[in-house]
């Protein structure tokens, strides 16, 4: 009998076109997302070099970073970002690739249209030029971010030339309480494991509490895999999986399930297979996080503290903090409950999701934001956006003084002109707390919908689950 | 594409973990569909305050560092994002090697696409190396990827570890594309077999 294989193993070897002689492999690309800011260079080069695109079939654009969230009817005012845009229009014209146009139905941000369009599919490759290409691992495909030049190299190839990353075994087993997300779970993965712990590894997300989430709780996981320095993480696809791509416009149709379905089945690891790293980590354990500093890793549960750098291990754990304390204008010790908010966003690839639209709603609920503070809720894509609508979502947040925007990724990464203003402070459910990244001198915490929302009713970080319902 | 050799001139120390993409060239500089002139914004929000003037504190707006060469950083250097905005903006400055304990893996990719060359160091070697570059005397590197070997101002001369395959590529500015295309035939393969076995893939 052959070795037993993981479920990276499995998905990996099937795509090796050639093992180049300096130990690097060329790997076979079945799927590659595209968005406006890391697009161009590929095309152009392309247009200068004479290249023709392989396959237009594979690929497939949305544009999300740069579009406004409020009159996206009117178009995009600021010139730079409207000339990038329709710079991806005209390259998607010149070369045949499929669009999903602004003000269509089923626009978003790529990584929520991936999975809904069917794009995305278990055993899959799956690339685009963008850090959160993990997301797509939730669905057990092999899906990773890629720079400008490797855009480019799978746009004329539909390869990449890659060494082949490690093996790491996440598992959580247990049951998640009752007001925990998949958000907490990955935000408390990362506060044990840090931003460097999945470095050079392929993360697999194993354990009871993992198959107990939904698609969208399991994209949320795999989503923050790369702020855990991963580049892709993966869930091994089940039943749950398979429910979620049936039916889909890009997904195997009746002729092919039956074929596809024994694919996928075959992929989950199997009993034995090694794995380079393993960590595991208790459900029951994991409270509401909130991260406190400017780096994903800072985070503490709600009834926790602000950390004091003068307890920190070493000097160079001790600066880190004080920056980050500095930054963030908190003091050591600080009980995270007293942490007073500006602003909420709740949004995004992270949690832009329809699941994550009815947690906010749910605490939104007959309540009205905290006197002085602001709140959007920005669906992750038209179809999120309507779904929400048909339930009546937007009335409730509505009625609760948030603000619902159209779908694009937003303050995730301000760069459509939703922004903090310095010195801002926002409960955000995006997934990166870098300094300056939703607005110079702004403060981000990361945490779930629900303790978004939680935060904008109270005007602080308040445990979702002291709430009454 | 840019092939690497040699590089001679000032290392920059930045004694930070964990620098993101986004605080080495922040969000306003991935509008443009364009690479020039971004060195301008490298680490931005270190360089400039509100009002856009130069902060004279920051490294890099001190001479000798504002020719910098090379930059010596913290652990999990170029996190974060994957806009290879990044390496563009490290060229343009000027800086065509960095030095860390360890970078993220997209940066890593990154990097060798644009002919620049990062060293893994291990953290006590990077902190004797920052130690050296604080001081404008003793700044002055130089670095030969052939020999796998930086020069220091005294004369002596620190190894470093490169895997093969990236020296291969570094040294020679291969163009990874036109490789590929080289194997063609057997990229052809592999789909005819795959539309065999799993025609849904193919639209
Ligand atoms: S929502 Fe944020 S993290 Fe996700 S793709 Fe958009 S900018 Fe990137």
């Amino acid at each position: 009998m052959s070795d037993p294989k993981t479920l990276f193993d499995k998905v990996w070897e099937s795509h090796v076109v050639a093992e180049n002689d300096d130990g690097t492999s060329l790997l076979y690309i079945d799927m590659h997302l595209t968005h406006e800011v890391t697009s161009w260079p590929g095309f152009e080069s392309m247009r200068n070099s004479g290249r023709r695109l392989r396959r237009t079939d594979a690929l497939l654009a949305v544009p999300d970073h740069v579009i406004p969230t409020i009159n996206q009817a009117e178009g995009i005012k600021d010139e730079l970002a409207r000339v990038q845009f329709e710079t991806l229009l005209k390259n998607c014209a010149d070369f045949d690739v499929p669009l999903i146009p602004l003000l269509d139905e089923r626009q978003g941000i790529v990584h929520i249209i991936g999975p809904e369009q069917g794009a995305t599919q278990p055993g899959i490759t799956l690339v685009c030029g963008d850090s959160h290409t993990a997301t797509h691992g939730a669905f057990g495909c092999l899906a990773f971010g890629i720079g400008s030049s490797e855009v480019e190299h799978v746009l004329s190839t539909q390869t990449l030339v890659q060494k082949r990353p490690k093996n790491m075994r996440v598992a959580i087993d247990g049951e998640l309480p009752l007001g925990v997300s998949g958000k907490d779970m990955i935000l408390a993965i990362i506060g044990a494991i840090g931003t460097a712990g999945g470095t050079g590894h392929v993360i697999e997300y194993v354990g009871s509490a993992i198959r107990a989430l939904s698609m969208e709780g399991r994209m949320t996981v795999c989503n923050m895999t790369i702020e855990g320095g991963a580049r892709a993480g993966l869930i091994a696809p089940d039943e749950t999986t398979f429910a979620y791509v049936k039916g889909r416009p890009m997904a195997p149709g009746e002729a092919d399930w039956d074929a596809a379905m024994d694919y996928w089945r075959s992929l989950p690891s199997d009993p034995g297979a090694a794995y380079d790293k393993e960590i595991s980590l208790d459900a029951n354990m994991i409270a509401p996080q909130v991260t406190w500093g400017t780096s994903p890793e800072d985070v503490a549960p709600i009834d926790g503290r602000v950390p004091d750098p003068a307890a920190a291990s070493d000097e160079k754990q001790r600066d880190a903090i004080q920056q980050a304390l500095d930054y963030m204008d908190l003091s050591a010790n600080q009980p995270i409950e007293d942490i007073k908010i500006d602003r909420a966003f709740i949004g995004s690839c992270t949690n832009g999701r329809i699941e994550d639209v009815r947690a906010a709603a749910k605490v939104a609920k007959g309540r009205k934001l905290a006197a002085g503070v602001s709140a959007m809720v920005v669906p992750g894509s038209g179809l999120v956006k309507a779904q929400a609508e048909a339930e009546g979502l937007d009335k409730i947040l509505l009625d609760a003084g948030f603000e619902w925007r159209e779908p694009g990724c937003s303050m995730c990464i301000a760069m459509n002109g939703d922004i903090l203003s310095p010195g801002e402070r926002c409960a955000s459910t995006s997934n990166r707390n870098f300094k300056g990244r939703q607005g110079r001198d702004s403060r981000t915490h990361l945490v779930s919908p629900a303790m978004a929302a939680a935060a904008a009713i109270e005007g602080h970080f308040v445990d979702v689950r002291s709430l009454a319902s | 594409m840019k092939n690497f050799t040699t590089l001679s001139g000032p290392a920059a120390p930045l004694n930070m973990i964990n620098v993101d993409t986004d605080q080495i060239i922040p969000k306003q500089y991935l509008s443009a569909i364009s690479r020039a002139g971004l060195g301008k914004g490298l680490f931005h929000d270190f360089r400039y305050d509100m009002a856009d003037k130069e902060k004279p504190d920051f490294i890099l707006n001190r001479e000798p560092y504002r020719d910098a060469k090379i930059l010596l950083a913290g652990d999990n250097f170029g996190c974060g994002s994957s806009r290879e905005h990044a390496p563009w903006s490290l060229d343009d400055f000027g800086i065509r090697c960095v030095i860390a304990p360890g970078f993220a893996d997209i940066f890593f990719n990154n990097c060798v696409k644009n002919g620049v060359l990062l060293i893994v160091m291990d953290e006590a070697k990077v902190g004797e190396l920052m130690a050296l570059a604080d001081n404008p005397q003793s700044c002055q590197m130089s670095i030969d990827l052939d020999a796998q070997s930086i020069t220091l101002a005294d004369g002596s001369s620190v190894p470093f570890e490169i895997e093969s395959f990236r020296k291969h590529r570094l040294m020679n500015g291969l163009d990874d594309i036109e490789i590929t295309l080289q194997k063609n035939a057997e990229i052809s393969a592999f789909e005819a077999k795959q539309k065999a076995a799993m025609p849904w893939l193919y639209r």
